[in-house]
């Protein structure tokens, strides 16, 4: 023990230096010092079992601190009509932004901004509430669709405002306003279920298609939402950037729509509350298609007022709801080609035919009346359709029977969901025995008989009858559709040989048009007003008056029933169907006047003048608008 | 050595030039080589810039410098007279700073005096290391066993440590206390004393623990489970450990280091400089800055077992002691091995008064270098 210390000092000390003290102190500093070496050694494993064993845990840590992916919202993309005239665009929005860490007095700089651009109280309030709320080096909006004057003193005053700044989004912008809304619809905010299924649309800007093609080509339009990835620090401030992919801007829809056509089709609908539906029968294109009353698109992207929506929902003459497509009527007498074609078919009637109208006709003891108390005497099928007889198709739906009916309405698209582009359309019904019996009801002759004219529970849409019109004339089975090309490219439905043959004899066919043809041309047809005014060019029709309440058997025969003087809502709705020109079908269109009483009278003329209105604009044939140039829009892009 | 027992005798200008040459200046450059990697660390703490930290930092190395050298030429005899009226001012600022004291996240810590920001708890530290080494260097080894020589010397350790914990700062009671049960231990303290001692201490422990401030509780319950509160009081540990684990073998590079460099981490520039050291240079450059570290406290052991003399014996244990503590303390921290609390890392954090607080204690330190075949009143140890 003593050498071991003595060895220790000669180490450790000058030989010379000995006491107690010192030896104590030397060994007791040894252990301390072992301790503390070992402390650090301990220290040095722990930071080796922190970088080396665990750093990929903690540099993946490090990584997500760092990295933020932030989106940006591409432009959404425009919807144009077959000639490219805009029907719904972005419009640039001049906003002013104030960003809070820029300015030591919010209060103040609030004040002397609404100074120059007033700030309602609520906005105020709203405002002040983001500041709270929001990292201070993020914008807050103050004040949006800011006019020329209001950006000019705001720039003015620019020193006076510190952390304001001026700042470009957009907003959706519908040139025709209610002209098109039926067909382009709208877009709104996206609810909190919308950003839930996709997390880019909590982007600031970003639009969800409620309605129509918005609503419909929703995903296109939108296109691809861009990302970048952004180096940020603790408190979230961007440092830098670290890749960035554009995104992909939305496709442009270009629509089959006319919109100058459209324009005067609603003209000459005016404020009367109707559905019309031009066609180009040989392919399906939809060139116009109005539902009147309508709406203005635009208020939906901001939000629609309470008293609004009050006004739409309680307004009988639903201006929310596109009648082309959501609205059912009884076809009337314009069923009755879709009704000789089911009889043709089954051999029931051949065209040389002829039957018997006295005025009436019994059936298992019910008598059925002919809108000419006095009988039309024995009719063609052709002469049928001329006089719109009434007795000769209960007669002829008596012989062919319900089912076989059906199926030809089918195939006319009548009743059917017709593949459009819209969504909130409805099917209508060509009701059957089978369907009666499903729904728990016995399905009787007579049933049978008043569908014969279009009437019991017969409902068509009037885009209906313009595809079932529109295949009578052309012959093939054609699909209406709303969109012509996707950014640029154009979709199948274009050329008309896409469209298969219909199932029906031309020959069958050419009596149909025949009739028709004798309906609007010949003396002693039913719509003699619907003549067009076109020198060697002719049209053919059906008229339709579809009564939307029992008229009873004692009013009809006391002879002083008149429909006109009923109550507005419960007289005969107008129809009318209609091609042109009649030897080489082109044009196919549908109208239906609710509650127009007479199809002949009301319905006819203004096929007339629509069809006149296609035939000298002539889309079809056109690559650009004719003549005058229906809106000079502005359009921002 | 013939020429520097001239230089001794020679006139008193000339034995200022003999101190200096005593110096040991292989130990001021190991110093110097510390601060210089606190330079750089402060300098990537600014995003690569010499200002805010590492330029101020530097002025002050150098006045600490200047400082520490003439400390070191100062003889033992003036020094024990010095030990008493500066532990006397300790005690006084520590009882103004309770009064008067600026708080801190909690904690009453500063006192500003001329501007100046001053910890009197730094002061204490060392001016206990100094009363003590004093008090021991009169009291043999032999009259130790008397317990009665201990107890005025544990009156000198109790009474900053509880005017400190009284602030409260629970890390430099801590470090205050074990500085002064290590010199009690050098200066020859009996085994059966210490195992005496020891005997109550689980009780004091859990006595201590209740009478902790809920900010103290809160430490210890984050650290024992950081991910608790992440973005509260465990985001430093959190924050620091990933900066850490980020680092990994090599490093980041210099400046490159992304979590401190984008402020994830916090106080970089003070407490957890070390964490940013080896973000961007990894474990080799961590265990590099350790290894300096180690040095540092071997040399001043060694230094400290050279002096012929008890005081500077003390002296030397207690002021290594103390620099080690404050590595130790501060490194655990960092790495989450300990509650946080705000320990500095000598030499290499922002901050004036601990920088100059260790500059004079290394003053102390080589002054018993400089001194170390010196006697001077001794107790009669000798036989």
């Amino acid at each position: 023990m003593v050498r071991r210390r003595k060895t220790l000092q000669r180490l450790m000390s000058r030989p010379d230096a000995d006491t107690p003290s010192r030896g104590v102190f030397t060994r007791r500093a040894l252990v301390v010092l072992g301790a503390q070496m070992a402390a650090f050694g301990l220290l040095g494993h722990r930071l080796y079992g922190l970088q080396v064993v665990e750093g990929d845990h903690f540099a993946r840590m490090a990584e997500n601190n760092r990295v933020s992916r932030r989106l940006i919202a591409s432009p959404r993309g425009r919807v144009v009509d077959r000639f490219g005239i805009a029907v719904a665009s972005n419009k640039v929005n001049w906003r002013a932004l104030l960003l809070p860490e820029e300015t030591s007095d919010i209060p103040g700089t609030l004040d002397r901004f609404s100074a120059l651009v007033p700030i309602e109280a609520r906005d105020r309030a709203r405002i002040e509430r983001e500041i709270r709320h929001k990292r201070r080096f993020i914008p807050v909006m103050l004040h949006d669709f800011l006019s020329w004057d209001d950006m000019a003193r705001i720039e003015l005053n620019a020193p006076s405002l510190p952390g304001v700044l001026i700042d470009v989004g957009t907003t959706r912008n519908y040139p025709f306003g209610p002209l098109m809304a039926h067909v382009v619809g709208y877009v709104a905010p996206p609810g909190d279920k919308d950003v839930a299924q996709d997390q880019t649309l909590a982007l600031p800007g970003m639009r969800v298609g409620r309605a129509g093609i918005e609503q419909t080509q929703d995903g296109l339009l939108r296109g691809q939402v861009g990302a970048v990835e952004v180096e940020v620090n603790a408190v979230g401030r961007l440092m830098s950037e670290l890749s960035r992919d554009e995104g992909q801007p939305g496709d442009e829809i270009t629509l089959t729509i006319d919109s100058g056509l459209q324009q005067a089709v609603l003209g000459r609908i005016a404020d009367q509350s109707a559905s019309a539906v031009v066609m180009d029968c040989r392919n399906g294109e939809v060139l116009a298609m109005v539902s009147n009353p309508s709406f203005d698109p635009s208020l939906f992207d901001s939000g629609v007022s309470q008293a609004q929506w009050q006004e739409w929902a309680t307004d009988p003459r639903t201006p929310l709801i596109n009648k082309a497509v959501a609205g059912v009527y009884p076809p009337g007498s314009t069923f009755k080609p879709a009704v000789a074609m089911a009889a043709l078919k089954a051999g029931t009637l051949s065209p040389t035919d002829r039957i018997f109208c006295p005025g009436y006709l019994d059936v298992g003891g019910t008598r059925f009346h002919c809108w000419s108390r006095y009988g039309h005497g024995a009719l063609t099928l052709k002469e049928g359709l001329k006089f719109s007889c009434d007795v000769f198709f209960y007669e002829v739906a008596r012989r062919t029977g319900m089912d076989a009916i059906a199926a030809a309405s089918h195939s006319f698209g009548l009743g059917t969901n017709l593949d459009i582009e819209l969504q909130h359309t409805r099917a209508g019904l060509i009701p059957t025995p089978e369907w009666r019996r499903a729904h728990g009801q016995h399905w009787n002759g007579g049933d049978t008989i008043v569908s014969g004219i279009g009437q019991g529970f017969v409902q068509v849409t009037p885009l209906q009858l313009a595809t079932y019109v529109s295949r009578i004339a052309s012959g093939r089975a054609v699909q209406p559709h709303l969109v012509r090309a996707i950014s640029g490219r154009q979709t199948d439905g274009t050329d008309g040989g896409h469209w298969p043959a219909l199932d029906m004899p031309e020959p069958f066919l050419a009596q149909l048009r025949a009739g028709m043809y004798a309906v609007v041309n010949e003396e002693h047809g039913t719509a003699p007003k619907a003549k067009l005014d076109i020198p060697g060019v002719q049209m053919a029709g059906k008229t339709g008056s579809a009564q939307v309440r029992h008229v009873s058997r004692a009013l009809r025969e006391s002879g002083h029933f008149d429909s006109s003087s009923l109550p507005w809502e419960y007289r005969p709705h107008a129809l009318f169907i209609c091609f042109a020109p009649y030897d080489a079908p082109r044009y196919a269109a549908a109208v239906v006047v609710e509650h127009g009483n007479a199809g002949a009278a009301v319905a006819a003329p203004l096929a007339r003048d629509i069809m006149t209105d296609t035939l000298t604009r002539d889309p079809a044939n056109r690559k650009e608008p004719p003549g005058q140039v229906v809106a000079e829009v502005e359009d921002f892009e | 050595m013939n020429f520097q027992k001239r230089l001794l005798r020679a006139e008193p200008n000339f034995r200022i030039l003999a101190k200096l040459w005593q110096v040991n200046w292989l130990y001021v450059l190991l110093i110097c080589a510390l601060a210089m990697v606190g330079y750089g660390a402060l300098y990537s703490a600014a995003g690569g810039s010499s200002h805010p930290f590492a330029g101020p930092q530097t002025i002050r190395f150098a006045i600490g410098l200047v400082m520490m050298v003439c400390v070191a030429l100062m003889s033992p005899r003036v020094l024990t007279r010095l030990a008493w009226p500066l532990y006397g001012l300790s005690l006084v600022l520590l009882v103004a700073v309770l009064r008067m004291g600026h708080v801190g996240k909690g904690a009453e810590r500063w006192l500003i005096v001329g501007g100046v920001q001053l910890q009197p708890s730094e002061l204490a530290k060392i001016a206990l290391v100094l009363v003590l080494a004093t008090w021991f260097h009169r009291v043999s080894y032999r009259r130790m066993v008397n317990p009665l020589y201990l107890l005025p010397p544990a009156a000198m350790v109790l009474l900053p440590v509880g005017l400190v914990l009284k602030e409260p700062n629970l890390g430099t009671a801590v470090i205050i206390g074990v500085v002064g049960a290590t010199i009690f231990f050098g200066a020859g303290m009996r085994l059966w004393q210490i195992a005496l001692l020891l005997l109550p201490l689980p009780f004091l422990g859990k006595f201590a623990y209740s009478h902790l401030h809920d900010y103290q509780k809160a430490r210890i319950t984050t650290f024992l489970n950081p991910e608790s509160d992440p973005l509260g009081a465990g985001y430093n540990i959190i924050q620091s450990k990933i900066a850490l684990g980020s680092g990994g073998m090599w490093g980041q590079g210099y400046l490159h280091g992304t979590q401190g460099q984008l402020n994830f981490l916090p106080e970089k520039q003070t407490d957890f400089i070390f964490t940013m050291i080896a973000e961007e240079w990894g474990y080799v450059g961590g265990i590099a800055v350790i290894g300096l570290l180690m040095l540092m406290v071997i040399g001043g052991m060694l230094i400290a077992m050279r002096s012929r003399n008890q005081f500077g014996r003390l002296l030397g244990l207690g002021i290594a002691t103390n620099f080690f503590l404050y590595c130790a303390v501060n490194l655990s921290m960092v790495m989450g091995t300990i509650p946080v609390g705000g320990v500095p890392l000598p030499l290499i954090s922002y901050g004036g008064s601990a920088m100059l607080t260790v500059m004079f204690g290394f003053g102390l330190l080589m002054s018993a270098w400089v001194h170390r075949n010196d006697h001077f009143g001794e107790a009669g140890d000798r036989s």
